[in-house]
């Protein structure tokens, strides 16, 4: 599980799963916000990256925001 | 200085605000209503004689010794015991009271051992004292009769004896030990001549005690003496500093004799203990001069090499070179720093510095960040700053305590005393923890409620707290709508029957009736304050649950004022002020990001360097940041990674994947196996700086011996940097402390001069409260509103599965600190030789497991062995045990599951499996074995 899931992606969805109280859009502009402000532009890159090559292996709401990340 | 004696008044201060004036031997004093006759003479510079009687404790009037002579009044009442009234007439000195008090002096003469001049307290003995002040000139009486001159010494105990032949029953150790201990270890046996003071029948090391020291330090002759003190002699001059072991950063007096320290004494002005000790702080001081210390620097090229001990030119041109290398190959970001909690201010800011400056870039992160790095970012958000909100003084005035995740009584012993007396006193306690901690049933406690939740259920538990004060009505309502915002929307969520206590009593284990009952009293007592620690913190929802108490608070009135708040314990001596420096890869100095323009811009001018307006790595992203490749090079400030941080396979791959790990420590610690620089660091007692407690409190750390390394750790950075090409040129830590101030605005007035001025200074301090701020958020919150945040429960991740059915908790004892490289250093190992496993006897039993049996402890990480202990004191389905020795390795077994927020560890919830061991393990094989796990881990 953990041994084979990127640390990026991990991290994403463990975040998104705090926000799923949270209306999607509203969910994914906090999460966004939230990793602007916490994590290295390299995860941030590392993150997108996984956006766009498995889309699947993160949670929908970790996806919207992974879109919304400035690098 | 030479040898520092505070004043003894006799009796403790009066709080009241009423005065009253009396006359002392025809000297007039103005004393608060409810001072004793002693302390109004005391104070008008009369010290009456007296043995029974010392500030520190409530009066006691047993020894006879000050007696005094009252106008109107009959016969000769004891002195500390008899409040003053106004227009009193006290006489001190008359020919009655000298033949009394000569009486009662050669009874005791007659049944103490004469031997002054080779008894270790010679120079520093009240008995002695007041004889001379009595002027005791004959004693009548000989050693024929019966007498206690053959009772035998008890020497049981590492760090003090107990010589009960010169016992004079005062009992100031028997109230030391229940007044400011809170421990009631000893008591007085016996009646009459045949009382004699006892730890309950048994060896001071066989028996409750806890090696405080506060028996020691009330003792007013030899009977109760430090080790030291009878080896060396004693002392004969002061250094007043701060103790380096946890976060309530007590107050000692160094004292010494030539350039030896002897024995390390709580200092009565000390802001955070008001002169009481725990065992650590008191006599644990012998890891500074311990033989394993390494004292000059080696570097080597691989870890597989061997170390050669080099220059300090050497190693720092080494090591920049190294680091500009990388740097060169693999970028900017391919190396940073972590500062450590166990430095000082200075040193931890130099390093940040380096990082920020010298690096050129924000890969710097502080070991707060597998602590309490929840608590910067929870009470952040809320009330607006990274920090507690009261003093420890506070809790004195809190009518309700609850104590989450915390074990105060070993974690934070001389805070829990505090606490301790106050309970004792009738507050009352709610203690929200798995483990039923010390402070659930201890004498004369009981806490009201002890909801022993389901490790992992904390934000449930606290939503069900909140459930309960909004549903019930039990809002401050006008407190709410004056100082907060936020609350409709958090009103609405918390309100819903998802958050009630019946619904998440399936989840929690706790009776809904109970956390009924817990929420009525926090929100209807007058002051309810809460206190926390890991067991907060270290969960994948910590940040949420700090949360959750500041809501809590806000909801209840329950901050700005004393005995309220919501306050971490913090673990390490400077937690907070490794968190206060700009150890934050996300943070300057002040909990400033690094995005905001204005901020940057000013630490650009003074630095003279531009700042990267991103965030760096953590602790956490490092690791796999270094497993991927593009994180190279690190610079540890004395701290443990590889035994203190989580998955310590995952971190030993990380370290074996860097080209450069440059670890600066008093000892070669588990890190610096994987390490190619070792630069060797100075303890406490060779520091000159500053340290900043929990309580926000910065207290000067004075040196009391010369750097035994030769060279201080901040200017081992300074010229780190230089030889990096970026000057750092402080000739004194002094200058750092007023670059600090001078770029920090909440350390405005913080100066070296200032905390020798007043003592200590309790941030913020600035022109708006120039001698610091004891208690925060009083008229409004440092971000103006303070402000609601829903928080909903998310269970972690980590779940209990067929193959780890249990769940293992983590924390600390009271003998030892942290990964144990200080504690296990000296005589404290006696209490605590290994860690072990607390097993509940159902799960023992269901395991074939005995008392005392070795067991293997696996999680789908990793596995090791340790001794299992049967203990109820968890639920069933929860294991406990601690992380204070490398060979146990308990980080082995926990997870990379952290905080959502801040990546601090889910130490708290780990799903293991417990076996019995075929073999009891070798300690030397079981380090073999720890090792290979780590190699192995390293080659998969």
């Amino acid at each position: 599980m953990s041994g084979t899931t990127p640390p990026t992606v991990r991290l994403a969805n463990e975040i998104a799963r705090q926000f799923h109280h949270q209306p999607p859009d509203t969910a994914a502009t906090a999460i966004a916000t939230h990793i602007e402000r916490f994590w290295d532009p390299r995860m941030r890159t590392d993150l997108q990256h996984h956006a766009t090559t498995a889309p699947e292996s993160l949670d929908p709401v970790a996806l919207a925001a992974a879109k919304l990340v400035g690098s | 200085m030479t040898i520092l004696k505070e004043p003894d008044f006799g009796t403790p201060a009066s709080t009241s605000s009423t005065s009253v004036t009396v006359e002392v031997d025809g000297i007039p004093v103005t004393v608060p209503e409810g001072t004793s006759v002693m302390r109004a003479a005391a104070t008008s510079g009369i010290d009456i004689p007296k043995l029974c009687a010392t500030d520190s404790l409530e009066p006691f009037g047993s020894c006879r010794l000050c007696l005094v002579e009252i106008d109107g009044r009959r016969g000769t009442p004891a002195s500390c015991t008899t409040p003053v009234a106004d227009g009193m007439k006290v006489r001190t000195q008359t020919p009655r009271l000298e033949k009394l008090r000569q009486g009662v002096m050669e009874l005791y003469i007659s049944d103490h051992p004469l031997d002054c001049l080779t008894c270790s307290a010679n120079g520093d003995c009240e008995l002695q004292d007041m004889s001379g002040a009595v002027g005791l000139r004959q004693v009548r009486y000989g050693y024929e009769g019966e007498n206690h001159l053959s009772l035998e010494k008890d020497t049981s105990n590492p760090y003090f004896d107990f010589e009960p032949s010169k016992c004079i029953s005062c009992s100031r150790c028997v109230r030391a030990c229940g007044e400011t201990q809170g421990t009631f270890a000893l008591t007085i046996e016996g009646r009459g001549f045949e009382s004699k003071v006892s730890p309950g029948g048994l060896s001071f090391m066989a028996s409750e005690c806890v090696s405080c020291g506060a028996c020691v330090q009330a003792c007013p002759t030899a009977t109760l003496q430090e080790k030291s003190v009878v080896q060396l002699g004693m002392p004969s001059r002061t250094v007043l500093t701060t103790c380096a072991y946890c976060g309530v950063g007590c107050s000692f007096k160094a004292e010494l004799r030539g350039d030896e320290l002897v024995r390390m004494v709580p200092y009565k002005d000390g802001g955070a203990n008001e002169g009481h000790s725990c065992v650590k702080g008191r006599f644990a001081f012998g890891y500074a001069t311990h033989p394993d210390r390494v004292l000059g620097p080696m570097i080597r090229e691989k870890i597989t090499d061997p170390w050669r001990e080099v220059s300090w030119e050497e190693a720092i041109t080494y090591t920049a070179s190294r680091m500009r290398e990388i740097q060169s190959s693999y970028g900017i970001g391919s190396i940073g720093g972590i500062t450590s909690s166990r430095c000082t201010n200075e040193e931890v800011y130099v390093v940040q510095k380096l990082v920020r400056a010298a690096f050129g870039n924000n890969n710097v992160d502080t070991c707060a960040r597998v602590c309490h790095s929840p608590t910067g970012y929870g009470l952040k958000q809320t009330f607006g700053e990274s920090a507690g909100t009261q003093d420890f003084r506070s809790v004195a005035a809190a009518d309700v305590i609850v104590v989450i995740g915390a074990n105060p009584t070993d974690g934070h012993p001389v805070f829990a005393s505090r606490m301790k007396r106050r309970l004792r006193e009738g507050a009352k306690l709610v203690v929200i923890d798995p483990r039923r901690i010390d402070l659930v049933r201890s004498p004369h406690i009981e806490a009201t409620h002890h909801l022993q939740l389901q490790p992992g259920t904390n934000v449930a538990v606290v939503n069900a707290f909140a459930h309960v004060v909004v549903t019930e009505g039990l809002v401050d309502a006008e407190f709410v709508a004056a100082r907060c915002e936020g609350y409709e929307e958090w009103a609405s969520f918390i309100a819903q029957p998802e958050n009630s206590p019946e619904v998440v009593e399936s989840i929690t284990g706790v009776p809904a009736a109970e956390i009924r009952a817990a929420a009525r009293l926090y929100a209807s007592a007058g002051n309810a304050a809460i206190y926390y620690g890991l067991g907060v913190t270290e969960h994948s929802q910590g940040s949420t649950m700090v949360m959750g108490m500041a809501n809590l608070a806000m909801a209840t009135g329950n901050v700005g004022r004393d005995g309220v708040g919501v306050n971490p314990l913090r673990g390490q001596n400077n937690v907070q002020g490794s968190c206060d420096m700009g150890s934050f890869p996300h943070e300057l100095p002040g909990y400033r990001h690094v995005s905001d323009d204005a901020v940057r811009t000013v630490f650009e001018g003074v630095w003279g360097r531009s700042i990267l307006p991103t965030p760096g790595l953590r602790i956490p992203n490092m690791f796999d940041s270094a497993i991927a490749g593009t994180f190279r090079g690190l610079f540890v400030q004395g701290e443990d990674i590889a035994q203190s941080d989580p998955n310590t396979a995952h971190v030993t791959a990380a370290l074996t994947a860097m080209d450069l790990v440059v670890v600066q420590d008093l000892f070669l610690n588990e890190t610096s196996k994987f390490a190619h620089v070792f630069l060797p660091g100075t303890s406490f007692l060779e520091k000159d700086g500053t340290f900043t407690n929990a309580e926000r409190r910065i207290n000067r750390v004075r040196p009391v011996m010369a750097p035994k390394t030769g060279k201080h750790e901040w200017k081992i950075v300074c010229e780190l940097a230089a030889a990096l090409g970026y000057d750092m040129p402080y000739k004194h830590p002094r200058e750092i402390m007023d670059e600090i101030a001078a770029l920090t605005p909440t350390f405005a007035g913080v100066s070296f001069a200032a905390l020798d001025r007043l003592g200590s200074i309790q941030w913020p301090c600035n022109e708006n409260a120039p001698t610091g701020t004891p208690t925060m958020h009083v008229d409004s919150f440092v971000r103006g509103k303070g402000k609601f945040v829903p928080t909903s429960f998310v269970p972690t991740s980590e779940r209990t599965t067929r193959k780890f059915p249990l769940i293992l908790t983590t924390g600390r004892i009271l003998s030892q600190y942290n990964v144990g490289a200080q504690t296990r250093r000296t005589a404290n190992i006696a209490w605590h030789p290994e860690d072990v496993l607390e097993i509940h006897p159902h799960d023992a039993d269901v395991r074939g497991i005995g008392d005392g049996d070795s067991v293997t402890l696996a999680s789908r990480v990793g596995a090791t062995s340790l001794r299992a202990v049967l203990s109820d004191r968890m639920p069933v389905g929860v294991v406990y045990t601690t992380f204070h020795h490398p060979v146990t390795g308990a980080n082995v077994v926990t997870t990379e599951n952290s905080d959502w927020a801040t990546n601090c560890p889910e130490y708290k919830v780990t799903a293991v499996q417990v076996a019995l061991r075929s073999q009891p393990p070798d300690p030397a094989e079981a380090a073999d074995e720890l090792t290979a796990a780590r190699e192995r881990a390293v080659i998969d």
